[in-house]
């Protein structure tokens, strides 16, 4: 045990730093052919969080997630799961993980039941005499159970998603490698699904979701990391990422010229204007004395914003329509994780090339 | 690393663990024996003893002997079929010699190179693994359930032709190609040691369609490159140009059961048979675990 296991492990962790970390690389790398599909990468899963693993299609979230699993070797580098190095201590390892890889596998010539049963006899750990009721509250827990006894060759396949969740359910597991859980189901079938990740990290387990679905990570990770192009771009709290992206100021006006003008008397930039509609930046939250975009200029008329407090938003409206700026719409678009990531990757959310 | 086992794995290992191992190789039967695939390659099988019974009846209708080769031969196949209308056990002699060259090994060639690749295709492989199944113990299963395939086709080409032998023709005393006669329960044992050398001649081939099957993602491919491969062989196997290899092609010496149907048995070619499969289970076993448990499973 020189293993540093500090802190005890529960909850959540919103300190990422001192939690123990469940999954943890150092310059993970995996080369095919000349192509490095997974580019030193640098992870570190809390302990207790529910990780959002998000990058476009073809980004390296799946080879990193096999490397992981050990069903990969690694190029260069290394994983430790649960503590331990990860190709080598499977067998220690992975039977207290469960995992749903690159959507469901089912042998379709036999039900859902026994496909369960399959996947428990192969964990040398399963206690056999406890498989049926196991597999029986695995259905249940995902809602399967009435059509547990159809031939999953039948199954729809959000019903096969469904049943390969199931299997990672078989046993209390400390983590869950989850890749793309919401694949192929239905707006209903996705909310159950969260719901259930949601239930399960109360419970303490520690779920890895990959995902490229942003809104999907939004609502259900409380840590999320960024992956484009073989490399991980950003790793940290969901508000934390959220945060690095400010919302963009929004506002509605048959005045556009004069509202640009005032708009960036009080310090905001980049302004945007589309028709009716002028979008800016916000100056920075913490005001720092200077106002870095706005070199304090004596001209500026500045009645309404108080030179050293921040800029209040009520005010700056009061003063558009000071200056005569008739106002429609006036607010903040809140900041997705979709800006986030177009900030951080300076593209949009396509298949990598 | 005492933490964290906090009750969510089975503290109980000691001596059931390894029972707990066999789960896989019954569920491993369970995947090969239940597939419909699997079902109609015995129901050919069990057909062939059938074709065979009932051309033999109608040929001999008249009251004449079938075939022309007249009762002996070192291992030429169809030799136990004039025998068939005087002993319907002979038919199970007949049948086993004219499926094991072909329909047999084809069988066999068809479960062992679908087992790992036909499971990589359709991605179950990954989930056995992390199951975890662990690679040399998954391989075992594999390798465990065809052999049982190999057992169970013997058996099913034996009993069918049995069957039919008792159904079309008469019982009796069975005279060996030695000419001695020996009691039809001393004959019945005999068909059964048959079986069973024929079971473990399609081991050699067993091996090599689960090394085939190992570097494929292509359950059908592995199938097609093993019963391929089988036909080369036996193609080989009879080119006289090529004797100075023969011994070493695993079914040099298949036929050689046939020495079991002598008084006293004539065992050096049947060792020669159950040694040579041993090697080529060996060599080719090796390689399947070489390959497997390094291998990416990218699938």
């Amino acid at each position: 045990m020189e293993e540093p296991s500090a802190g005890t492990g529960t909850g959540r962790p919103g300190t990422a730093a001192d939690a123990e970390a469940v999954i943890e690389t150092r310059g993970l790398t995996k080369q095919y052919r000349g192509t490095l599909a997974v580019d030193g990468l640098d992870l570190t899963v809390p302990r207790g969080s529910v990780f959002g693993f998000l990058g476009p299609n073809g980004s390296g979230k799946t080879t990193t997630i096999r490397m992981l699993m050990g069903l990969i070797e690694p190029t260069a580098g290394t994983a430790a799961v649960l503590g331990r190095p990860m190709p080598r201590a499977g067998r220690t390892v992975l039977p207290k993980v469960g995992a749903l890889i690159e959507g469901p596998a089912l042998y379709g010539f036999l039900s859902g039941r026994d496909n369960l049963v399959r996947y428990d006899s192969a964990d040398p750990t399963a206690d056999p005499r406890t498989r049926t009721a196991r597999v029986g509250d695995a259905l249940d827990r995902v809602g399967l159970a009435a059509a547990a006894g159809k031939k999953a060759r039948a199954y729809s396949l959000g019903m096969k998603q469904r049943l390969g969740l199931a299997s990672a359910l078989l046993q209390p597991r400390e983590l869950l490698v989850l890749d793309e859980p919401t694949n192929g189901l239905d707006p209903q079938g996705m909310r159950e699904i969260r719901s259930l990740i949601r239930e399960l990290a109360a419970d303490g387990t520690t779920v890895f979701l990959s995902s490229h679905l942003l809104d999907e990570i939004e609502q259900v990770c409380s840590h999320v990391a960024v992956m484009a192009r073989g490399r991980l771009i950003t790793q940290g709290t969901v508000a934390e990422l959220a945060a690095g992206t400010r919302g963009r100021l929004a506002v509605t006006t048959p005045d556009p010229a004069d509202a640009v003008r005032i708009l960036k008397e009080h310090g905001v930039t980049d302004l945007i204007v589309l028709d009716d509609k002028v979008t800016g930046e916000l100056p920075p939250d913490p005001p720092d004395a200077p106002d870095p975009s706005d070199p304090s200029d004596p001209s500026a008329p500045s009645e309404a914003a108080a030179p050293a407090g921040p800029l209040d938003l009520a005010d700056l409206n009061a003063a558009l329509v000071a200056a005569g700026v008739r106002v429609r719409g006036f607010g903040v678009e809140r900041a997705s994780l979709e800006d986030a990531f177009v900030a951080l990757t300076g593209e949009g959310f396509d298949v990598a090339g | 690393m005492s933490r964290a086992e906090a009750g969510t794995v089975p503290v109980v290992r000691p001596l059931s663990s390894a029972l707990w191992s066999l789960g896989l190789f019954r569920s491993e039967l369970t995947i090969v024996f239940r597939r419909w695939r699997t079902v109609a390659l015995l129901a050919v099988l069990a057909g062939v003893p059938l074709l065979v019974g009932i051309a033999v009846k109608i040929e001999t209708r008249n009251g004449g002997s079938a075939g022309r080769g007249g009762g002996g031969g070192d291992g030429a196949g169809p030799a136990f079929i004039s025998q068939v209308s005087n002993n319907g056990l002979f038919l199970s002699f007949a049948s086993l010699a004219a499926t094991l060259p072909v329909f047999l090994p084809m069988a066999v060639g068809v479960i062992a190179g679908d087992s790992v690749a036909g499971e990589a295709n359709s991605g179950t492989l990954r989930y056995l693994l992390v199951a975890p199944a662990g690679r040399t113990r998954l391989l075992l299963a594999k390798f465990t359930a065809v052999a049982a395939f190999c057992a169970v086709a013997t058996l099913v080409v034996a009993g069918a032709a049995l069957a039919v032998g008792a159904a079309l023709f008469p019982l009796g005393d069975v005279t060996l190609l030695s000419g001695t006669t020996i009691s039809f329960s001393d004959g019945l044992v005999r068909a059964l040691m048959i079986a069973a050398l024929v079971a473990a001649s399609l081991v050699g081939v067993a091996a090599i369609g689960l090394f085939i099957s190992t570097l494929t993602n292509s359950g059908i491919g592995a199938m097609a490159a093993t019963v391929g491969l089988v036909i080369t062989v036996q193609i080989v196997d009879t080119i006289p140009q090529l004797h100075v290899v023969q011994p070493y092609l695993f079914p040099h010496y298949w036929l050689s059961f046939a020495d079991v149907l002598r008084a006293p048995v004539y065992w050096d070619d049947i060792v020669k048979n159950l040694g040579l499969q041993a090697l080529y289970a060996a060599v080719f076993g090796s390689a399947a675990w070489a390959r497997f448990t390094s291998r990416d499973i990218s699938a």
